[in-house]
């Protein structure tokens, strides 16, 4: 399989009253056709500014301080603001949170979806609302051609959001960027999303990274899992041997914190105190301060090394039960 | 039997839904369009027995809050009787009713948006227990630090202000809050939902600890079912409006019997790593402004049928302490 986006040692910063602040510090993973990441990791992490990263989304105080991302193998970085816009519309999406930052309010979706489509291709109005029609019923919304005629505000949450979906389908990209997508919906419609999402990727190829702070989601959508902590990747590999197997301590941590029924009313595992502020980072490993695995070698920071499997892990004292590594 | 400490019989919350410019605007050009009603809780029993953690589930509007406003007792209800600890309340005289209301106490899920951003953590959790002759003003301090050690905040705490505290250290201080009037009785609403995993569990264990300590009982309301299954003793699932299905969370989460909590139950992601296929109801919770007629369940039902469609399925017992609404139990 070949990387539809591989992204090394990226960096952002942010020029703030505190000084600088290193809000993606030294990240790399690759993402191949047909293939789902899932970039898990607590608020503040730099999930978010991860994904606009790639897209070349970073606005000022904002600044992209080293690293490449590459699309297709093409380098994206210092690449000028109107190619990555038309990347952006037809090769690679994003999709976020809130899906009223795709969708204009006052137009109605069918404008909206056929302008799109017509700023990236020369095609009659009439194909093009019929290629709106079919992306609206691939996303499972019920009566499509009625649909098409009415305004944002008249769709539920969930409905919302399938929309922008829909509309970053609209080119059948190569990579999507979804930022908690499903964050703010019922589990219920979630699962649709997820099940439509899933069948989508693996039917057009579509690499997808879906950025996410529930691991749960993750075990079942995503094929690889990276994780972030304050900035930097701390643990990467296939689903099922990080959710099982855990090397960092930071990822068991979250792991074992998950509630469900299994452990009805005995106490969870906790992460004691809380994410560090990236204006005052403790020296060394980033985790130390909240480790239980912490020694003096700690105080220097540990670089991501390899493991059997595919696997890589940012820690001096990764869980033994695996060979590899330090 | 020991007296329940709540219990709701019949109660019923209905909300005017204003007309919108649009609407007014048609009203002027002669339409006919009238405030619409919704029926937030409609026709709701449910009896809490001292100790117990009863979780509340459903999907976002189907009145959880509106249920759990109603047993905190900071909404009254349209219809039916509310008791605390047998006795109805709407009957009772107003030293009564303060002490029903106090032994009640709500936490929410955002707690910047709950606690006075002008206040002192001092006040903030200082000042009801005053107010209400619980504590002389000069023991306010001890009693607040006291309060925040508890909830596992130092007691240097109370000398600021909401803002200068992260999310996790804010929950605790709602916490702390609401114990300050002695409760018996918390009604957490989506007190974890806007915490990260790992702060989360941090909270979920205070509730568990307190549970003990103080001999709690709570009404646990959340849209995360890892979250209920996990605290919960008893679990009521609620669909517009109603409560569908009721029992404990061990059996219920072993074999669901009404068919949306079947669905529900099988959308929640687990985290054990399997692709799996989503089995997806395959349509949206309908407007609780025009809920459907019969089972309001039946147009997202993969086993409606005739009857379902008229009849209103009443709660029977399925089980030992087991109550569902659905015509298949009669089949
Ligand atoms: N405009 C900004 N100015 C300063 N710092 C920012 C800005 N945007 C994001 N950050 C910092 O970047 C970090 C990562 O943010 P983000 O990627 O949004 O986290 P996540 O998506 O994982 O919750 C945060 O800790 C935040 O402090
Ligand atoms: N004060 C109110 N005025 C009008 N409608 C309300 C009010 N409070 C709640 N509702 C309506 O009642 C229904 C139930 O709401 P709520 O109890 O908040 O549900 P949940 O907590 O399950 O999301 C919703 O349709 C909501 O719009
Ligand atoms: S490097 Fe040290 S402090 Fe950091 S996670 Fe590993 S054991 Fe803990
Ligand atoms: S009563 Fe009918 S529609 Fe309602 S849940 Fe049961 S089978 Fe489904
Ligand atoms: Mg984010
Ligand atoms: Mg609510």
């Amino acid at each position: 399989m070949s990387a539809v986006l591989e992204v090394s040692d990226l960096a952002v910063t942010f020029g703030t009253r505190d000084g600088l602040l290193k809000a993606v510090d030294g990240v790399s993973f690759s993402v191949s056709r047909g293939e789902v990441l899932g970039l898990v990791g607590e608020s503040g992490s730099g999930k978010s500014i991860t994904g606009l990263a790639i897209m070349g989304l970073i606005d000022a105080p904002g600044r992209i301080a080293r690293g490449s991302v590459k699309f297709e193998g093409q380098e994206l970085i210092g690449k000028n603001e109107n190619t990555l816009r038309s990347l952006r519309g037809r090769r690679m999406a994003m999709i976020f949170q809130d899906p009223m930052s795709t969708l204009n309010p006052v137009l109605r979706i069918d404008t909206q979806m056929i302008e799109t489509i017509r700023a990236h291709e020369k095609v009659s109005e009439k194909a093009a609302r019929a290629r709106a029609r079919d992306a609206l019923a691939k996303v499972g919304i019920p009566s499509p051609d009625e649909r098409l005629l009415a305004y944002p505000h008249q769709f539920s949450g969930g409905m919302r959001q399938r929309v922008a979906i829909a509309i970053a389908l609209l080119h059948g990209p190569s990579l999507i960027i979804a930022d908690e997508p499903t964050t703010a919906l019922d589990v219920t419609i979630q699962a649709q999303i997820l099940s439509e999402v899933q069948t989508l990727a693996a039917e057009t190829g579509t690499a997808l990274v879906w950025i996410t702070h529930d691991l749960s989601v993750v075990a079942s959508l995503a094929d690889r899992v990276a994780v972030m902590y304050a900035g930097r990747l701390v643990e990467e590999g296939q689903v099922a041997d990080v959710l099982t197997q855990p090397l960092h301590p930071y990822t068991k941590g979250l792991i074992e914190s998950v509630p469900s029924r299994n452990r009805r009313g005995s106490p969870l595992a906790q992460i004691p105190g809380m994410t560090p502020s990236l204006a005052c980072l403790p020296e060394g490993c980033a985790f130390r301060p909240r480790c239980s695995r912490a020694t003096e070698i700690c105080l220097e920071a540990p670089g991501l090394t390899q493991h059997v499997g595919g696997r890589r892990v940012r820690c001096f004292h990764p869980s033994s039960n695996l060979g590899g590594g330090a | 039997m020991s007296t329940p400490i709540l219990s709701l019989a019949n109660v019923s919350k209905r909300f005017v839904k204003p007309l919108d410019a649009s609407e007014r605007i048609a009203n002027l050009l002669g339409a006919h369009r009238e405030p619409q009603i919704v029926r937030a809780v409609d026709r709701v029993d449910l009896t809490i027995m001292p100790g117990e953690v009863v979780g509340l589930v459903g999907e976002s509007g189907c009145g959880k809050s509106t249920l759990g406003r109603i047993v905190a007792g900071i909404q009254d209800p349209s219809e039916g009787v509310v008791a605390f600890k047998g006795q109805d309340i709407a009957r009772m005289n107003k030293a009564e009713r303060r002490q029903a209301n106090l032994a009640v106490q709500m936490v929410f899920q955002d707690p910047m948006g709950s606690l006075n951003p002008r206040m002192k953590v001092l006040d903030i959790v200082g000042e009801a227990p005053v107010v209400h002759g619980i504590i002389p003003t000069q023991q306010k301090e001890r009693y607040v630090s006291d309060l925040l050690g508890r909830v596992g905040l130092d007691a240097s705490a109370m000398r600021r202000y909401p803002h200068q505290f992260s999310g996790g250290q804010r929950a605790r201080i709602g916490i702390a809050r609401a114990l300050a009037v002695n409760p018996t009785m918390l009604v957490c609403d989506e007190a974890t939902a806007a915490l990260d995993v790992s702060i989360q569990a941090q909270i979920i264990n205070l509730f568990v600890e307190l549970r003990e300590e103080f001999g709690l009982t709570y009404l646990f309301v959340s849209h995360d079912l890892g979250v209920v299954a996990h605290v919960a003793d008893r679990v009521a699932v609620m669909y517009l409006g109603r409560i569908v299905e009721l029992g404990s969370t061990e059996a219920m989460f072993a074999s669901p019997n009404h068919p949306y909590t079947q669905a529900l139950l099988s959308e929640v992601p687990q985290l054990e790593p399997k692709k799996r296929k989503f089995s997806a109801l395959n349509s949206e919770i309908p407007s609780p402004l025009r809920p459907p007629p019969g089972c309001s369940f039946h147009t997202r039902c993969p086993h409606a049928f005739a009857r379902c469609e008229t009849d209103r399925p009443a709660m029977q017992e399925v089980g030992p302490g087991r109550l569902s609404a659905c015509h298949l139990n009669d089949r």
